[in-house]
């Protein structure tokens, strides 16, 4: 990347209103076996419409920085403001939808009621219920199951159902912790090509976790690159890969850089000596 | 079908069992009556067989074994006895008549339901309260189950002679004796049911800045179901047990409890085990319906 193209995606983001803004932020968990950094002087700005990556072997924070992102957690040291207001406050007017690494949907509701669980609970109409659940289970290809049960749905197609339930009320930001972690390669590409076009077609914002390589290169604008003990940022990547990614853009040189850029990140970070 | 094969050599093995029991165990009555009836019995005379083992007069009077198991008042019915008994006492008998097993059965019934009914709603509160509030956790949990740890047998005549003092009676104390035993599974089995959602279900409320009472009717309760059924019928069956004993210390005239005591009292054994088993047949089939119910509630939720 020259100064020149190093220049404008700074001054599009300066352009851009920034969605979350952590500064110097720490969180210290209490343990049985003395305290834990999990988050120590993370700085971190995302603007409207990226999409970023987490990427980091497991205890290097990537989750926690999430959760304190969904106010899930409360950071110990620091500021961070989501939408120009603190995590609870955005919390509380419902700012972002949050998709776990396991789907999590309730055994005894069908699709579209599970769909239809946070507009319930956000007092949505009948109406505009059925609205949303039509349109969420068309944005996430999985029209004509609303009726059915988890049980009688594939690991991957359970996922998407809670991508769906996550989009239902629309908010403008969407956190996923490792979502297509427990899912086979195969059905894992395909998700990644779905959100893909999602975020497209949508233009949210998106905060990511996963311990893949290819699959942060491959979605994101911008890869956040972090290690453990305490939990940090080592790198933050900016993608030069076009919006426009088919599958078999994880075969040119491009794609292969960034990619070995993330990695030596990775190793900068010691995380694999000890 | 193997099952059911099974299931039948369980039974057949118990009803050899018995009947195999019942021989040495009545015996010397039998003995007796046939020695005052004139037969030849070895050896002659009550005085001489009263240290005997009851397998060896068995065995040195094998003619009389048939007659062990048709005696009026025997130590040890015979299956096909009580069977007869419960026949009698049930098809056979006006529901109306005082020795209709199927009256007691329905005095007790009625007891054990509403009984069933109390503990149930107490416990489901109580559960909700535990889960919701530590204080009530810390509270009302160890005296829920230190309550358990006294006999009832102990509790239910006091708990009958506080309540007729202050005027009530009839029914009620029955059933607040048969909820004294029945709450307590639900209990348990509520408070365990209402926190099965893992940190996760709750974090995905948490983001939708659900509050408790959306969490509690839209998480928690439907999550308990399982949970609560398991409960429900192991408190249906303890609240027949309650019923059961509370008519004990009452001196009750109708119902199975009252049964078992007259029985005892006149030494008619056929009648304590009929309404023995009466009890037993109507917690199974008690528990049955509980079971049919669960299944269909879960079929309806999308769970089984």
């Amino acid at each position: 990347m020259n100064n020149e193209t190093m220049n404008q995606t700074a001054a599009a983001r300066d352009a851009a209103q920034p969605v979350v803004e952590a500064r110097g932020l720490d969180l210290t968990f209490q343990t049985n076996d003395g305290p834990v950094q999990a988050l120590k002087d993370v700085n971190l700005t995302i603007d409207k419409g990226d999409f970023v990556s987490f990427i980091g072997p497991s205890g290097c924070g990537k989750t926690t920085f999430l959760r304190v992102m969904a106010a899930l957690e409360q950071p110990t040291g620091g500021t961070i403001t989501v939408n120009g207001m603190t995590p609870d406050e955005a919390r509380r007017n419902r700012a972002y939808g949050y998709v776990f690494q396991a789907a999590g949907l309730y055994p005894w509701r069908t699709i579209a009621k599970n769909i239809r669980l946070p507009l319930e609970i956000m007092g949505y109409s009948r109406a505009r219920q059925e609205e949303r659940v039509k349109d969420v289970l068309q944005l996430v290809d999985l029209e004509g199951f609303g009726e059915k049960y988890p049980w009688q749905l594939s690991g991957g197609m359970q996922q998407r159902a809670s991508i769906a339930r996550a989009l239902a009320f629309d908010a403008d930001i969407l956190l996923m912790d490792e979502p297509f972690g427990a899912l086979d390669e195969i059905v894992r590409d395909h998700l990644n090509e779905q959100l893909l076009q999602l975020w497209a077609r949508t233009n949210k914002t998106i905060g990511f976790v996963t311990h893949s390589i290819p699959e942060a290169v491959y979605l994101s604008t911008r890869i956040v690159v972090m290690s453990p003990r305490p939990g940090r940022i080592t790198d933050v990547i900016e993608s030069p890969l076009p919006k426009e990614r088919p599958l078999e853009i994880r075969d040119t040189p491009e794609f292969i850089e960034i990619a070995h850029r993330v990695r030596e990140g990775l190793r900068a970070g010691h995380s694999y000596d000890d | 079908m193997r099952s059911l094969l099974a299931v039948l050599t369980v039974v057949a093995a118990i009803v050899v069992l018995w009947y195999a029991a019942c021989a040495p165990m009545n015996i010397k009555g039998v003995l007796t009556e046939l020695e005052r009836g004139g037969a030849q019995v070895v050896p002659e005379g009550a005085p001489a067989r009263r240290d005997m083992s009851a397998f060896g007069l068995v065995a040195g009077n094998s003619f009389a074994i048939p007659a062990t198991w048709a005696q009026e008042r025997p130590r040890l019915p015979a299956p096909h006895q009580v069977v007869t008994e419960l026949w009698n006492t049930t098809v056979m008998k006006k529901i109306t008549s005082k020795r209709s097993l199927v009256y007691h059965g329905w005095v007790t019934l009625s007891a054990t339901l509403l009984g069933f009914a109390i503990g149930t709603g107490l416990g489901i509160l109580l559960a909700v309260g535990i889960v919701h509030s530590r204080v009530m956790d810390m509270s009302v949990m160890p005296w829920a189950i230190v309550s358990q740890t006294i006999p009832i047998i102990a509790l239910a005549p006091m708990i009958i002679v506080v309540l007729y003092s202050v005027g009530v009676q009839g029914i009620l104390p029955k059933a607040i004796i048969s909820a004294y035993l029945s709450f307590f599974p639900v209990v348990v089995g509520m408070v365990k049911g209402l926190r099965s959602p893992d940190a996760m279900q709750l974090d995905l409320l948490k983001t939708y800045n659900a509050n408790t009472n959306q969490g509690f009717w839209k998480l928690r309760l439907p999550a308990s179901m399982p949970y609560l059924f398991a409960s429900l019928k192991i408190g249906i069956a303890a609240s027949l047990v309650g019923a059961i004993v509370g008519e004990l210390p009452t001196g009750a005239v109708a119902g199975l409890g009252a049964r078992l005591l007259a029985g005892s009292y006149y030494g008619q054994t056929v009648q304590i085990w009929s309404a023995l088993f009466g009890a037993a047949i109507l917690a199974g089939l008690l528990v049955g319906l509980l079971g049919l119910i669960e299944r269909a509630t879960l079929k309806r939720m999308g769970m089984s």
